[in-house]
């Protein structure tokens, strides 16, 4: 049954660290919730590895698996709604959500918005990146957990950012012969990062280090991905560090470039971006009123980061802002390690010369380095090659191009992400209560 | 009711056991197909992303063109068919 | 002070560089001001959909004489211009709208233009996907399918191969006599002026009668098979060119891509460009009415387009009224892909006081619009 709509206090879209804790927060404080997210099951995409790190850790504390745990029972409280596999695509009129899973349409009534739509990874290209069995970090490790075996297959993790240890530790685990972590960022600025590490958020990081050279697997800094190589799936990859090459054979290699914020729906909805990141005040209220933002698209900063905001934000949707404050000293401790983080990992310049003229920079469109090259905006790629024009909006090809060109892409219309006809056709579109 | 042990599908006609809760990725790539459609350009594509983001991961599922595989989880008699 | 041109054009659109190919090909010194990209603004915006049209003599003839210019342009377009010779169905819904079916092939057969009546059946078997019991339509076979901001791309590297000039990035902000202001600061000495400005034409012209009428768009992602013609609901003839409000049409294109191209909508009086729930809606709706399979593709982006459109629903093509060695070439309205080519000839023979292949009299700007169509 199709219900005409929906209505709620508090809509979270995304059911990551962030989402999970405001949507628990929200429903705790009385307020009617709906949680959100278009994956199959709650706990986020990213930092799907977190449950991985168990540490006495108080933030941590705050969500954990325990959350998690409990938003999956049936004895959930009656306050609180969760749709997985819903994906908001429309934001027709203040105030309503339109959202899609699989085969149904909802429109999704709200009172306050809390975004918590998370991050995904940055994929750079280099030759060989389209060939099958390339996949993002955060991907095979998505792909494993969903029934992927990977025990005794070889692979090779490579880019930069934490979320390849994370990636590594959790690989391990499940018995794939992981040859390597290529790290592009340099042995010294990870040393500095090392030693900034004094207090607890950071210890995820370290512990992470830690425990993958306890795994032994070799982990090279200043070392990246060449090419990738293969008839019509990958077989091996070309590495260097400073003036050494070399190759290893491999069954698959995960790649990521540290973490972009998914910003797309607070765009959609009108809030102010800032150096990519979605703006927020000490409420983690956006520039527009009644929404919210928490965890990864308002800086990139890990679990903690997330749930201490998604703290916030649930406790603020609800009406408990006072009560919301106590929580801004952990928070500021969250951005300064989040600030170093993104700092440690920034990527070299070398990254930019790895393409060459044939390799595709736009997978969806097959656009090739060559034919961007031609171009001198963003506009001037998608109108003239096509770039970003497929599917995936741009998500992937366009932090690339950022990278690559420095082009800023353009503003973000509906759908936010591809979305049946019929979904852009909601009854309640029109401005009138139904 | 107890939770099956098995859940059986068609990959391009051939009959596939795999866990309940595994998604339609993984299933394709336990059956041995890492190509799982042709890009626009005819090279061969797989998974990325594995979080619903990328679309390289696009098969037909019962009929319906642009399924993202890493995003559906495998039901009792799902026809899937790669390649397209 | 920069070089001096023989003519300067505002709007690096398909009809602006249509025209600085024309007038580069005659030997003609030209520069083309374009404040942003090439073919981006209500070229990248519209279907692409080269068309012969009836509403009245004057449209036909320029719409004829462009579809034979297009046809001589698609030998030589690159894969990235999309050209295809796809045919336009024009569908009806009902007995009334067959009527309109066998006068517009009257019409169109009468002057040379090959339209063949499609009944129930043929209709059903041309489109799958049309809703079932529809009575028939009109199948125009000589219509095409163009992607325009790359065709705009093609004309604008073949005016440069005669001499002629692009600067990107700079809009005019002054026109004098004998030449024009850049918004960088640069002056730019001329021997005449052409404003292809689209929409933003009247900034440049005030008081030419060219008002903003904003459209909706949607593709989807790739389908191929799903749609085979350029389909367009005949009460587009009735609900399009009404002059007022808000009114939307069935219209369903299939690209080279696969895709299918959704639209229509007009309104008057939205300055915004943003895309509006309301319109979107109203016009998905009506495509959904003639084909419901259109329900459950997947929409991969919506846009909105400024039409330049005038009261007669004719171009502006000659003589800008009042001022000297000032030339529109403008108001084109949902035609601008179509006539573009039309238009720079015809602009070309004014300005060299060539014998044109068509009149040019039913285009010049300082003809009486006074027959306001839905007066």
């Amino acid at each position: 049954m199709t219900e005409a709509h929906v209505s709620c206090d508090v809509l979270v879209v995304g059911g990551g660290p962030a989402g999970l804790t405001a949507a628990q927060v929200a429903c705790e404080s009385g307020a009617k919730t709906i949680l959100l997210d278009d994956n199959p099951a709650f706990g986020g995409q990213i930092w799907r590895g977190a449950k991985h790190f168990r540490f006495d850790n108080k933030v941590l504390d705050l969500i954990s698996d325990q959350t998690a745990a409990q938003l999956g029972t049936t004895d959930e409280p009656a306050r609180l709604r969760k749709m997985p596999g819903w994906r908001v695509v429309a934001a027709p009129r203040p105030g309503v959500a339109t959202a899609e899973s699989l085969s149904e349409t909802n429109s999704i009534h709200f009172q306050k918005l809390i975004l918590a739509t998370g991050a995904r990874e940055r994929f750079l290209p280099f030759p060989g990146w389209t060939l099958p069995n390339v996949m993002g970090a955060g991907g095979l490790q998505a792909m494993v957990k969903s029934g992927l075996p990977i025990a005794g297959k070889r692979v090779v993790i490579a880019g930069t950012g934490p979320l390849l240890l994370a990636v590594a530790e959790y690989l391990k685990q499940c018995r794939a012969d992981v040859r390597l972590i290529a790290e592009q960022a340099s042995g010294s600025s990870l040393f500095r990062f090392g030693l900034s590490l004094t207090s607890h958020p950071a210890k995820l990081f370290q512990a992470a280090m830690l425990k993958a050279r306890l795994l032994t697997v070799p982990y090279l800094t200043d070392c990246w991905v060449t090419r990738a190589e293969g008839k019509d799936t990958l077989e091996r990859v070309c590495l260097r560090q400073e003036s050494k090459s070399w190759q290893l054979e491999c069954d698959y290699l995960a790649t990521g470039f540290h973490l972009i914020p998914n910003t797309e729906l607070a765009e959609l909805m009108g809030c102010a971006i800032e150096n990519g990141c979605v703006k927020v005040d000490e409420d983690q209220q956006t520039s527009v009123p009644n929404v919210y933002c928490a965890g990864e698209p308002t800086g990139i900063g890990g679990v903690e980061k997330s749930v201490v905001e998604g703290r916030i934000a649930g406790l603020a949707a609800a009406g408990l802002a006072q009560e919301a404050r106590k929580y801004h000293a952990v928070w500021r401790h969250c951005a300064r390690f989040a600030g170093r983080l993104n700092e440690t990992f920034r990527l070299r310049e070398e990254l930019k010369a790895l393409s060459t003229d044939e390799t595709f920079v736009c997978r969806c469109e097959d656009v090739t380095l060559a034919q961007l090259r031609e171009c001198s905006t963003w506009r001037a790629a998608k109108l003239h090659r096509r770039c970003g024009m497929g599917p995936c909006q741009g998500r992937i090809c366009g932090p690339a191009v950022e990278f690559l060109f420095g082009w800023k892409p353009e503003s973000v219309r509906p759908p936010v992400f591809p979305a049946r006809v019929e979904s852009l056709t909601q009854a309640d579109v029109e401005e009138k209560s139904s | 009711m107890p939770m099956p042990e098995t859940v059986s599908l068609r990959i391009n006609g051939k009959e596939l056991s795999v866990a309940p809760g595994t998604t339609v990725a993984a299933a394709i790539l336990i059956a041995g197909h890492s190509a799982f459609r042709r890009s626009v350009a005819g090279t061969p594509r797989g998974p990325l992303c594995g979080m619903g983001i990328c679309f390289e991961c696009r098969v037909t599922v019962n009929g319906e063109p642009h399924a993202r595989s890493c995003q559906i989880e495998c039901m009792p008699g799902m026809e899937v068919r790669t390649g397209d | 002070m920069s070089k001096s041109f023989d003519a300067v054009i505002a709007g690096a659109g398909i009809v602006g560089t249509a025209c600085a190919l024309e007038l580069a090909k005659a030997g003609l010194c030209v520069a083309v001001v374009e404040p942003h990209v090439v073919g981006g603004g209500a070229t990248a915006a519209g279907m692409g959909h080269v068309v012969v049209m009836d509403d009245s003599e004057a449209q036909f003839a320029l719409t004829h004489y462009s579809q034979q210019l297009w046809q001589q342009l698609a030998e030589e377009l690159p894969a990235f211009g999309e050209s295809e010779q796809r045919g336009t169905i024009w569908v009806a819904a009902d007995e009334e709208e067959m009527l309109e079916v066998r006068r517009k092939q009257a019409y169109y057969n009468a002057r040379g233009v090959t339209a063949e009546i499609l009944d129930a059946h043929a209709l059903a078997e041309a489109e799958p996907n049309l809703r079932p019991g529809l009575p028939g339509g009109l199948f125009v076979p000589g219509d095409s399918v163009v992607y325009p901001p790359c065709v705009a791309a093609h004309l604008m590297r073949r005016a440069q191969d005669h001499g002629a000039v692009l600067m990107p990035g700079r809009s005019v902000t002054a026109i004098a006599d004998n030449g024009v202001r850049l918004s960088d600061g640069t002056n730019v000495p001329m021997g005449l002026f052409v404003n292809a400005a689209g929409s933003w034409s009247p900034e440049l012209d005030p008081g030419i009668g060219v008002k903003k009428r904003k459209g909706h768009l949607l593709i989807t992602d790739r389908y191929p098979g799903f749609v085979h013609h350029q389909l367009v609901e005949l009460g587009y003839l009735k609900s399009a060119h009404s002059m007022t409000s808000e009114s939307v049409a069935f219209n369903a294109q299939p690209r080279s891509t696969g895709q299918v191209l959704i639209g229509s909508s007009r309104q008057f009086g939205a300055e915004g460009a943003e895309v509006e729930a309301h319109m979107l809606r109203r016009m998905l709706l009506r495509a959904c009415e003639y084909m419901p399979g259109l329900a459950r593709l997947r929409t991969v982006r919506t846009w909105t387009g400024f039409r330049a459109a005038t009261p007669d629903k004719l171009p502006l093509i000659g003589p800008s009224p009042g001022r000297e060695n000032r030339y529109l070439a403008t108001g084109h309205e949902g035609l601008g892909i179509t006539t573009s080519l039309g238009t720079a000839k015809l602009l070309a023979d004014q300005i060299l006081k060539r014998t044109p292949s068509i009149p040019f009299a039913p285009y010049l700007p300082s003809r009486s619009m006074e027959h306001d169509a839905h007066a």
